[in-house]
């Protein structure tokens, strides 16, 4: 018999699955988990064996729905994500996350020198390479690399 | 072929393809040597936020051998426009006297966000250590004037880590598919980013700490700064090595051009100021046809 993982089911809420392997920790730093906890019933399953990405991680948060800020830095991590969305046990919505061509906004550039860190713009990156994340500052023209956005959530 | 500049903006070589960098190149020649006054009645805004006195001087002569007239400021300190405004506040203002506007700044994308706050078309003259673009222009420029093409080898030598004008001529010579040398002292090698981008150009490189001068068709010095060294002992030693003297010439090709930004610091001998192989000052002059058909082109008095 194979391990089963006994995952609750929620109610009400979100269930983010197909979580890039190793990533569940830095999806809950985005969603801002440790400081709310324990106000919200947060179930965590890592490395979990998955027959479509061979092993994923998957957060299930009760009682809330992601924000489109939320769910655009979490494509930045897990470009193959989803994002169920929970009413009465059931999921009503069921959605891929994407990452578009030109990220505007969500991330700040990394270069302490670009021009966007002292002007009143909206930051624009292009997305270089998806996973793992590469982006290509438009101001500056300096690459950030996953590690430095993550470390921006 | 026909190519419509007018109204772009200058950025950064990255925005331009093989074609387009070879159409500008065509209306430099075109350019040089004229004083048809194309410009005439049209104002360039000058705006240097941080201070450089051959890039502008060039610029300025540039519009001026076109008949145009210049405004603006060399020194951000020396003017009351700037003073706690933003960047793209004092373009908007600009741009209202303007048909053309030309930014150095100290800030790495200064020029892109002045471009995306300005209608008139924005040239960058350096944003910090990111782009020059009329300088890497120039360099092809004078590289093709000189040999005929750009599908040469050309060995670059100095601080290859901060010098931008390096990084964007990499680039730009991968595009042409030169095969490049890349010179340096140890802990001012190219940075791996960079390598890594040309490389995936295609780009055939060669890294190294020692020059070998038989190689090159083209030999691009860049100034080693002495404060990217700990102690003074250690700059005096690296400068030594990397000096180009009457002596580092013997195993010369008969073609080789020796081409530097400028200014120098000692990188190259003055005695080999009168060989054949130097070609620095000849760059500078290249400056300004390369700038007036850049003008002319966003201004679309030419096409
Ligand atoms: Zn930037």
């Amino acid at each position: 018999m194979s391990r089963q993982i006994k995952v609750e089911r929620i109610k009400e809420g979100t269930v983010i699955d197909h979580i890039s392997c190793g990533q569940a920790l830095n999806v809950m730093r985005i969603l801002g988990i440790t400081k709310e906890y324990p106000s919200t019933a947060v179930t965590v399953a890592m490395n979990v064996s998955s027959p479509k990405s061979g092993r994923k991680d998957i957060v299930k948060i009760e009682g809330r729905e992601l924000k489109g800020d939320e769910v655009d830095k979490i494509s930045l991590i897990s470009p193959h994500a989803t994002i169920n969305i929970i009413r009465n046990s059931g999921v009503v919505e069921k959605r891929n996350v994407s990452l578009p061509v030109t990220l505007e906004g969500v991330v700040t550039c990394a270069n302490p020198n670009c021009i966007t860190r002292f002007e009143d713009t909206v930051s624009k990156f292009k997305v270089e390479r998806r996973d793992p994340i590469r982006l290509r500052c438009l101001f500056c023209e300096r690459v950030m690399e996953q590690k430095a956005v993550i470390n921006q959530f | 072929m026909d190519m419509d500049f007018r109204g772009r903006d200058i950025i950064s070589i990255r925005d331009f393809n093989r074609d387009e960098i070879e159409y500008i190149l065509d209306k430099a020649l075109e350019m040089a040597g004229e004083g048809a006054p194309l410009m005439a009645g049209r104002i360039l805004g000058l705006l240097f936020f941080e201070p450089s006195t051959r890039t502008r001087l060039s610029f300025e002569v540039a519009m001026k051998r076109l008949g145009g007239d210049v405004v603006g400021f060399s020194d951000s300190h020396l003017t009351s426009i700037t003073k706690g405004e933003s960047l793209s506040d004092t373009i908007k203002t600009v741009e209202t006297y303007t048909d053309i506007i030309v930014v150095r700044h100290s800030r790495e994308g200064a020029a892109r966000l002045a471009a995306e706050a300005s209608s008139k078309p924005v040239i960058n003259a350096g944003d910090g250590p990111n782009q020059h673009p009329t300088q890497t222009l120039l360099d092809l420029y004078t590289i093709r004037k000189e040999l005929g093409r750009l599908d040469v080898k050309v060995t670059l030598m100095g601080d290859l880590k901060y010098g931008r004008t390096v990084h964007s001529l990499a680039y730009a010579l991968a595009l042409f598919d030169a095969e490049i040398d890349l010179v340096s002292p140890p802990g001012l090698e190219m940075p791996e980013e960079v390598i890594t981008d040309l490389k995936a150009m295609g780009a055939r490189i060669n890294v190294s700490n020692k020059l070998d001068i038989s190689r090159a068709q083209v030999l691009y010095v860049t100034r080693i700064q002495k404060e990217r060294f700990p102690d003074s002992e250690e700059y005096a030693k690296v400068r030594g090595a990397y000096k180009l003297t009457m002596e580092s010439l013997h195993e010369a090709r008969e073609d080789l051009i020796i081409l530097h930004p400028l200014p120098r610091v000692q990188e190259i001998a003055s005695e080999i100021d009168g060989t054949k192989h130097a070609k620095y000052f000849d760059q500078v002059a290249n400056g300004v046809p390369v700038r007036m058909a850049v003008l002319a082109l966003v201004t679309g008095v030419v096409d």
